[in-house]
C-alpha cells in the first residue's frame, strides 16, 4: 500500500467520524470540516516522512482535535468559546464505550445534514460534504451548478443549522419513525443520482457505504437494512445494464453471468428474516425476485401486491400488472392493467403502453398488439427504443 | 433560544375538521409548560396601517391589502431548547392544520 492510498483509505474511513465528533465538541461546522482537511494534508506530509501510523485514524483525529484546539485557543478572547477549549483539552476518552459515542456522532451528523427543515437539495448536498467528505466541486458538477453556488448552497445549509436551532442529535421514540424515511430519502436520490445515465457512478457507491454504516448504526430498522438490499441489487447490474453503444437493456435481455453475484448473495443474506417493514424492504424483496436465474414471477407479483397497499401509485399498479402477466397468464396482466389506468394517470405513459402491447401479444391478439406497438413507438423518444417497439410491431 | 412562531392562514388547510385539536388545550400545554411566553390574535389586516419615512415626510397609508390569502393572524413568542422543540409545539396548535405555522428563531442584537 502507498501512502497515498494509505491516507485515501485512512480519509474515507476516518473523515465523518472526525467532522461529526468535532461538530458536537465545538458546534462549528466550518471548523470541524477544515481540522478533518488538514490532519489529512499533513498525513500526506508525514507519513511518506515517518511512515504511517499504527492507528491511521486515531492519528487524524488527534492531530484534528488539536488543530481545534489551537484554532479556539487563540480566539479564546470569546468567552462562550471556553467551555469549549476545556472538553477538547480533556483527555481523549478511552472508556471502553468510548466507540458507540463516535458511533452516535456520526448518527448525529446524518440526521442533522438530512433534517425536513433544510430543502432537499441543500440536504444531499450536505450529506455529500460532511458525511460522505466527496469535494464540493465534484458536488457541483453531479447537480450542474458552479463550484461557487455550490459553495453558497452548503454555507446557507450550515447558517441554517446554526441560527435556526437545528439541534445536533439523533430523535428518538416516535419522532425517529417520523425522521428516518426522509434520511433513506436523500440516501435514494443520491444513489439513484448515481446511477442515473448522466449521473455521477461514483455517488451510487458513496450513497452504497452510507447505507451501509446506517444500517450497522441502526441495525434494529429493518427499512436501513432493506435500503442497502435495495441499493445492492440494484447495483450489482451494472456492468450489464447497457449494450456496447450504451442503450439500456431490459433484465431479460442482460448478461447475467455479468451481474455482480457477490452482491446479490449479500442482499440475499440481508434480507433473510428481514420484516417486510416498509417500501424499501418490500422493492428490494422485488429486485431479489429478478436476481436469479430466472425471475421469479409469482414471488415478484406477491411483492407488489404488498407494494401496492403501502404505495398505490400508478407506477407501482402498472408494473403490479405486468409481474402478475408474467406470473399468472396475460388476461390477469390485461385486467389488472385495465384497473391500473382506469385513473387515467398512466395516459400517454410509455411504460404502460408497451406493457399492454407485450401483454396483448402474449395473450395471442396480434393485430391489436401491432397496433399497439406503433403506438408506444410514436411516445419512444430515444431512437433506439423506438426501433425497438417498432421491430416488435413488425414481428407481430 | 426564542422563536417568533407566526399563525397564518393558508389556501389549502386541512379538510378533515375532526383532526384539528382544541385551541384551549394547546394554549393550556404551551402557556403552562412556560414554552409559549406571550402572544395574541392580530386584529384583521384590512385594519392594518402602513409607516414609512421617505424624503424627510412620514407617510401613512391604509392597509396593505395584499392580494394574498396568506395572512399573519396571530403570534406566540416561544423560549425553546432548539428547533426541534419548536416544532413540536407548533405541530398541536390548531391553525397547524387550519392554517400553518412559521417558526423564526430570534437573532438577537449584541
Amino acid at each position: 500500500m502507498t501512502t497515498h492510498e494509505a491516507v485515501a483509505g485512512a480519509a474515507r474511513d476516518s473523515y465523518s467520524r472526525i467532522v461529526a465528533t468535532l461538530i458536537r465538541i465545538t458546534g462549528d461546522w466550518n471548523l470541524a470540516e477544515d481540522c478533518a482537511q488538514e490532519s489529512l494534508a499533513l498525513a500526506v506530509e508525514r507519513w511518506p516522512v515517518d511512515g504511517i501510523p499504527g492507528n491511521p485514524g486515531g492519528w487524524l483525529m488527534t492531530v484534528a482535535r488539536n488543530r481545534a484546539l489551537d484554532v479556539l485557543r487563540r480566539a479564546s478572547v470569546e468567552r462562550r468559546k471556553l467551555h469549549e477549549l476545556a472538553v477538547l483539552a480533556a483527555p481523549p476518552d478511552d472508556r471502553p464505550n468510548g466507540e458507540e459515542d463516535v458511533v452516535d456522532d456520526r448518527l448525529r451528523l446524518i440526521f442533522t445534514c438530512c433534517h425536513p427543515a433544510l430543502s432537499m437539495e441543500a440536504r444531499v448536498a450536505l450529506t455529500l460534504r460532511t458525511v460522505a467528505g466527496v469535494p464540493t466541486p465534484d458536488i457541483a458538477g453531479a447537480f450542474l451548478v458552479s463550484e461557487p453556488t455550490m459553495t453558497r448552497r452548503l454555507t446557507r445549509a450550515k447558517t441554517k443549522i446554526a441560527t435556526a436551532g437545528i439541534p445536533y442529535r439523533v430523535p428518538t421514540g416516535v419522532a425517529l419513525t417520523e425522521r428516518l424515511p426522509g434520511v433513506l430519502a436523500v440516501l435514494y436520490l443520491l444513489f439513484t443520482q448515481g446511477y442515473n445515465t448522466d449521473g455521477q457512478p461514483a455517488f451510487a457507491e458513496e450513497a452504497i457505504r452510507l447505507a451501509r454504516l446506517l444500517a450497522r448504526l441502526m441495525p434494529d430498522q429493518p427499512e436501513v437494512t432493506g435500503l442497502l438490499a435495495l441499493f445492492l441489487l440494484q447495483h450489482s447490474r451494472r456492468d450489464a445494464r447497457r449494450d456496447t453503444a450504451g442503450n439500456l437493456l431490459t433484465l431479460d435481455r442482460q448478461d447475467r453471468t455479468r451481474w455482480d453475484h457477490a452482491a446479490i448473495a449479500e442482499a440475499r443474506a440481508l434480507l433473510a428474516g428481514l420484516p417486510a417493514a416498509g417500501p424499501y424492504t418490500v422493492q428490494a424483496r422485488i429486485a431479489a425476485g429478478h436476481a436469479g436465474e430466472q425471475s421469479d414471477w409469482p414471488a415478484i407479483a406477491h411483492w407488489y401486491d404488498v407494494l401496492a397497499e403501502l404505495q398505490p401509485s400508478p407506477v407501482v399498479l402498472l408494473n403490479r400488472a405486468v409481474a402478475h402477466g408474467y406470473a399468472y397468464g396475460a388476461e390477469t396482466g390485461l385486467t389488472l392493467l385495465a384497473e391500473a389506468r382506469s385513473g387515467g394517470k398512466l395516459d400517454g405513459y410509455l411504460p404502460a403502453v408497451a406493457a399492454e402491447a407485450e401483454l396483448t401479444a402474449r395473450y395471442g391478439d396480434r393485430l391489436r398488439a401491432e397496433l399497439l406497438f406503433r403506438s408506444a413507438a410514436d411516445l419512444a423518444t430515444a431512437p433506439a427504443e423506438r426501433k425497438a417497439l417498432l421491430d416488435r410491431a413488425a414481428e407481430m | 433560544m426564542k422563536y417568533m412562531m407566526f399563525v397564518c392562514t393558508d389556501t389549502e388547510p386541512e379538510t378533515d375538521p375532526a383532526r384539528v385539536p382544541d385551541i384551549g388545550t394547546w394554549v393550556d400545554e404551551a402557556y403552562g409548560s412556560g414554552k409559549a411566553v406571550m402572544g395574541d390574535r392580530l386584529a384583521p389586516v384590512e385594519t392594518a396601517t402602513t409607516v414609512r419615512v421617505r424624503g424627510g415626510e412620514l407617510l401613512i397609508t391604509d392597509g396593505p391589502f395584499a392580494e394574498t390569502k396568506e395572512v399573519i393572524a396571530g403570534f406566540d413568542i416561544l423560549e425553546c431548547a432548539d428547533l426541534e422543540e419548536a416544532i413540536e409545539i407548533a405541530r398541536r396548535h390548531p391553525m397547524a392544520y387550519g392554517g400553518r405555522i412559521e417558526l423564526r428563531a430570534f437573532d438577537p442584537l449584541p
